[in-house]
């Protein structure tokens, strides 16, 4: 088991990006949107990327398949460097790397089961074959039912699935997400993010997340990159990262649920603690405030699934008092509770 | 000519003038939708791979080529701005040489698809830039080819819009067809001319007018029937 365990983390990385650079010709000049930016994907891991609007994440995915034409770096996808490969092969490389947008993007002229004919018949695939393969992936999207439907009868939802079945299609080993649930319901999100969870397990295929929803990061990838001002300022697994964020970058994002709930206050320091299923068992608060016989405001309080495991997140409120608000600092460091103080997150 | 129309009116014993009339009414209708007809069919040999360049190499397209594509666009723009009366006697040297002389309906097509192409071009371009441009960047993404994006892609999902574009196109031959009679064009405008111009007979002039406003609504209604039937994006 833990030799199995071992070999896999052993195994190459499946995407690798090194010193990538992507400028833009604008009105003010030259932009740069992508700033060395260097990560690797192993196989079968839920990579996430994640900035604020503008941060430069659909740039950063596009030149994983080169939609978008790197001006600088490395682009290596399964052991093959993109930026070097010639026009039809990179057309022969790009049907191993499914993707699927914010907008859908379905053809909405042919029905479902054209659709998703479509990547097939672009690689040549023999009419009958094709069929079966298509009929095959609506049904692992569970939308056999709709292969004569056109995508204006669909639900968001389910086009977002008949997009999914598409990128499928060709049996990619790596599906691009560029923000795929940003315009769907909270409900319908979640259906769309099992669906991608259950894609990597089932089918081991590795799955890029691009975002700005920490919901989304949380609840199915393993690792993620902070994206902020086309840099990658920070990186790790995910359970790491949101526990304890070291940038300011990650720390907007990860308390921005918090944020608005403590707009108001502003007297003593405040400070996001988070806890884990092993802290989350000692009376923990209750002992800090008898020690110190001080109460402790607290503004937010809330439990996550990060990769199904259950992370208590609070914010609190110290006392004005500097000894006092020390001594608890002190406390939650020592107590492993990773607090963050919550100040530099309002623009 | 065949004359069966007016035998046919005689036998139902319409006035002999009245035949004659009919026979001259219908063949020129025919004329009209001949030269209509065929010439719309070439004008869009000629504009659809002109407006699929056109829409590829420009700046925003899928290969830029801003050299390629401001040859073709000032070309478009010249052989737009050229009356179409004076373009019809400037080439009749050309038309002469092609049809064998310069008067008639066929000779008549000529003029009209030269005029036309163009014309159809900006408008299958503007049709094919209509396609939303994250459907090509997906495809692309599938690794499709240039050739697979735009017979497969961009003049499917452009149809209803290309469709519309016809039902345009058709009218406005059609009006271009009518100028022709002017020189001896054939059709329902060289009739109009002939009798109500050159002879003053204001009953066939008038004949003829509702029948061009009829051929006309007649091609636009049956034509913007069709594009929004097989339009899928509306249920």
């Amino acid at each position: 088991m833990s030799e199995a365990a071992g070999q896999q983390k052993e195994a190459p990385p499946i995407i690798q990006v090194e010193g990538l650079v992507k400028e833009f010709h604008g009105s003010g000049g030259l932009f740069r949107a992508l700033d060395d930016i260097s990560f690797q994907v192993r196989p079968g891991a839920v990579f996430g990327i994640i900035g604020l609007s503008g941060a430069g994440k659909s740039t950063l995915v596009r030149c994983l398949n080169l939609l978008e034409k790197p001006d600088g770096g490395r682009v290596q996808v399964d052991g093959q460097e993109l930026t070097k490969l010639s026009a039809p092969e990179l057309r022969l490389a790009r049907r191993n790397i499914g993707m699927i947008f914010q907008g859908f993007h379905l053809l909405m002229q042919r029905n479902v089961l054209g659709n998703v004919l479509f990547p097939l018949e672009v690689a040549g695939v023999p009419r009958a074959e094709a069929r079966r393969r298509a009929e095959e992936m609506l049904s692992v999207v569970g939308l056999s039912d709709k292969a004569e439907a056109f995508p204006a009868q669909l639900s968001g939802g389910q086009r977002q699935r008949v997009a999914i079945a598409r990128a499928l299609a060709t049996g990619p080993k790596i599906i691009l997400s560029d923000e795929a649930t940003s315009a769907l319901d909270p409900q319908t999100t979640a259906s769309i993010l099992h669906l991608l969870q259950e894609l990597n397990g089932r089918y081991g295929i590795t799955i890029v997340v691009i975002t700005h929803e920490m919901d989304v990061i949380r609840e199915i990838c393993t690792d993620v990159a902070v994206l902020d001002n086309g840099r990658i300022v920070e990186q790790g697994s995910v359970d790491q990262v949101f526990r304890a964020p070291r940038t300011a970058a990650a720390r907007r994002l990860i308390l921005a649920e918090a944020a608005h709930a403590v707009e108001e206050i502003r007297t003593g320091k405040v400070v996001r603690i988070t806890f884990t299923g092993l802290t989350a068992f000692e009376p923990m608060l209750g002992n800090i405030m008898l020690e110190c016989r001080t109460p402790l405001n607290i503004l937010y309080a809330a439990t996550k699934t990060v990769n199904g495991k259950a992370v208590g997140e609070m914010v609190v409120q110290l006392p004005d008092s500097q000894a006092l608000s020390e001594k608890f600092m002190e406390f939650f460091v020592r107590k492993g509770l990773n607090p963050q103080e919550v100040e530099d997150f309002h623009e | 000519m065949n004359d069966g129309f007016q035998q046919f009116l005689l036998a139902l014993h319409v006035d002999d003038r009245f035949a004659r009339l009919g026979q001259l009414l219908l063949d020129s209708t025919l004329e009209t939708l001949y030269m209509t007809l065929v010439s719309t069919l070439f004008a869009y040999l000629l504009g659809i791979p002109l407006g699929i360049a056109l829409t590829v190499t420009d700046k925003q397209g899928l290969r830029p080529c801003a050299p390629f594509y401001r040859i073709l666009d000032v070309a478009c723009n010249l052989l737009r701005s050229v009356p179409f009366i004076i373009l019809l006697v400037v080439i009749i040297p050309f038309t002469r040489f092609l049809v064998g002389r310069s008067y008639g309906s066929t000779a008549t097509i000529v003029p009209l698809v030269l005029s036309a192409a163009p014309f159809v071009g900006r408008m299958v371009e503007s049709s094919l830039k209509e396609v939303d441009h994250g459907v090509v960047e997906a495809a692309e993404s599938m690794g499709a080819s240039l050739w697979q994006i735009i017979f497969k892609v961009l003049l499917p999902e452009a149809r209803t819009s290309l469709l519309i574009g016809v039902t345009i196109a058709v009218g406005t031959i059609l009006g271009y067809s009518a100028m022709a009679g002017a020189v001896g064009g054939g059709g329902l405008g060289d009739l109009a001319i002939q009798y109500g111009y050159h002879r003053y007979d204001t009953l066939i002039m008038m004949i003829t007018l509702v029948l061009l406003v009829l051929i006309a609504q007649l091609l636009q209604t049956a034509g913007m029937k069709m594009a929004l039937s097989l339009d899928r994006r509306k249920h």
